[in-house]
């Protein structure tokens, strides 16, 4: 257990983060996350606001739809990443636990008279159920309502009697579930989700903060405070896919500055073949032991067996092929350069 | 935690078990316990010589890497290639096949100081 954003969080349960990573690529991860966050977003002027808030284009969303959105300050650097949901009462925010004071704050601000920003997150659970069998656990408790949802979209539906949001959206990079529902039916629905798969058969465990990170990274998704933060801008992080610079937004000036300029460092995922854990902090060395860089995350990496590390390097340096060194205990360690991400689930293959 | 009724114990969780001229050395069960899944491992080269109480490696865990001491003085005489490709071997079977590397000893009795099975369980329990 550590202490995680006010939250006592398991780093790991007893089986271990390396087989909490592979059941959940396997089979079934089940993720505790109540520690995310939740804004609901409301009342006349909430699309505008919306808009204008975060960088992704959030104004053609239908009802239902669910997308990944990123929220910047005027200097384009990224104080949260979001996850999205138009629903039919107003907009349904996730944000990072962390950031939850930051962000309401950010969102309260710039407000205008009539748009309602409420944290939802004290009485809003939130579980994930992950992996390529997590759709056919849920549709086991929903009557099949799970399967019915499209990637990327989200409705109301009763999953074992309790009724909660459920998003086709997650962040290990497989298939299936997240759940929001009232904080008081919390344990029925964990206990539900484990009874209910050792009934079917379905393998499935519960995921600590630590494979949580390794499965994040393998599929290639940002963590805030390492590929993403304040001081990261979206075009060096390789997000110009959630910038749509064909509306206003915060940030957008200092955006449009980068991409005219170039930005001076770009993200880079390097295997490291030369013996040791990349981590972060580590240095990025050049052909001439040169420092071009710093690693922001790394780890071993379980499904693809490679020792990886996510690093801010010399634009020149960023392309795949590219051989380089990390310093792991002051020794340079071999690498190179490798397409992101390092691991593709089967259903989008 | 298992305790390996053979060997002695430094407090910082190295174990050393006679065997014929040598000892082996890893590290105790309670330790792996701690440190979670294991992910890779680097120790000294064959032939080096290192003294009781220096580093003679690093075991990497998910969560950070550890330095492991020397338990006795002495000469590595063998490290467990097996663990480069399955350092899981540590978690696994840490007084087994999960060892890390054999010293030749240059003073066999530095065996005697370090901590006896008893004392060791005894010191590991207040973590």
């Amino acid at each position: 257990m550590a202490p995680f954003a006010g939250y006592e969080m398991p780093i790991s349960y007893p089986d271990g983060a390396v087989e909490e990573h592979l059941v959940c690529r396997r089979s079934v991860g089940l993720f505790d996350i109540d520690h995310m966050g939740q804004v609901e977003i409301s009342g006349p002027g909430a699309d505008e606001f919306l808009s204008g808030l975060v960088s992704s284009r959030v104004i053609d969303m239908r009802e239902g739809e669910a997308r990944y959105a990123l929220l910047l300050n005027e200097g384009g650097g990224v104080i949260d990443d979001l996850f999205v949901y138009r629903l039919a009462s107003g907009w349904w925010v996730v944000v990072n636990a962390s950031n939850r004071e930051t962000d309401l704050a950010w969102m309260r601000s710039r407000a205008p008279g009539g748009v309602r920003v409420d944290d939802r997150s004290d009485d809003t659970y939130m579980i994930a159920v992950q992996g390529p069998k997590a759709v056919a656990l849920l549709d086991s408790l929903s009557g099949g309502a799970v399967s019915r949802l499209e990637r990327f979209t989200s409705s109301r539906a009763a999953v074992g009697g309790v009724e909660a949001l459920v998003g086709r959206t997650g962040y290990t990079g497989e298939d299936g579930a997240e759940l929001f529902f009232p904080t008081a039916q919390a344990p029925k629905l964990w206990e539900l989700l484990l009874s209910e798969s050792s009934r079917l058969g379905i393998e499935a465990a519960p995921v600590g903060l630590a494979a949580r990170d390794s499965l994040r990274f393998e599929a290639g998704m940002p963590l805030h405070g390492h590929e993403i933060g304040p001081s990261i801008n979206p075009i060096e992080a390789l997000f110009k896919w959630a910038c749509d610079f064909e509306k206003d937004f915060v940030g957008k000036e200092a955006l449009l500055a980068v991409a005219a300029a170039g930005p001076s460092r770009r993200l880079a995922c390097l295997d490291v073949t030369g013996g040791g854990v990349p981590r972060e902090g580590c240095a990025v060395l050049g052909p001439e032991g040169e420092a071009v860089g710093e690693c922001v995350a790394g780890m071993y990496c379980p499904t693809v067996k490679k020792y990886a590390a996510n690093a801010f390097v010399r634009p020149d340096l960023a392309k795949a092929g590219t051989a380089l060194a990390v310093s792991i205990r002051d020794k340079p360690r071999a690498a190179t350069v490798v397409k992101r991400p390092l691991y593709i689930p089967a259903y989008r293959r | 935690m298992k305790i390996d009724q053979s060997c002695r114990y430094r407090p910082s969780h190295e174990y050393a078990r006679k065997d014929g001229p040598d000892f082996v050395v890893g590290i105790s069960d309670h330790a792996q316990e701690s440190l979670g899944d294991i992910v890779f491992v680097e120790m000294a080269e064959l032939g080096k010589e290192v003294a009781q109480g220096e580093a003679l490696g690093v075991v990497e865990s998910v969560k950070a890497a550890s330095d492991i001491y020397a338990p006795v003085s002495g000469t590595v005489s063998a490290v467990n290639g097996a663990l480069q490709g399955d350092p899981a071997l540590v978690n696994k079977d840490p007084y087994g096949a999960g060892w890390l590397v054999r010293i030749t000893p240059s003073d066999p009795s530095q065996w005697d100081g370090l901590l006896d099975p008893a004392a060791y369980e005894k010191d590991a329990g207040k973590e």
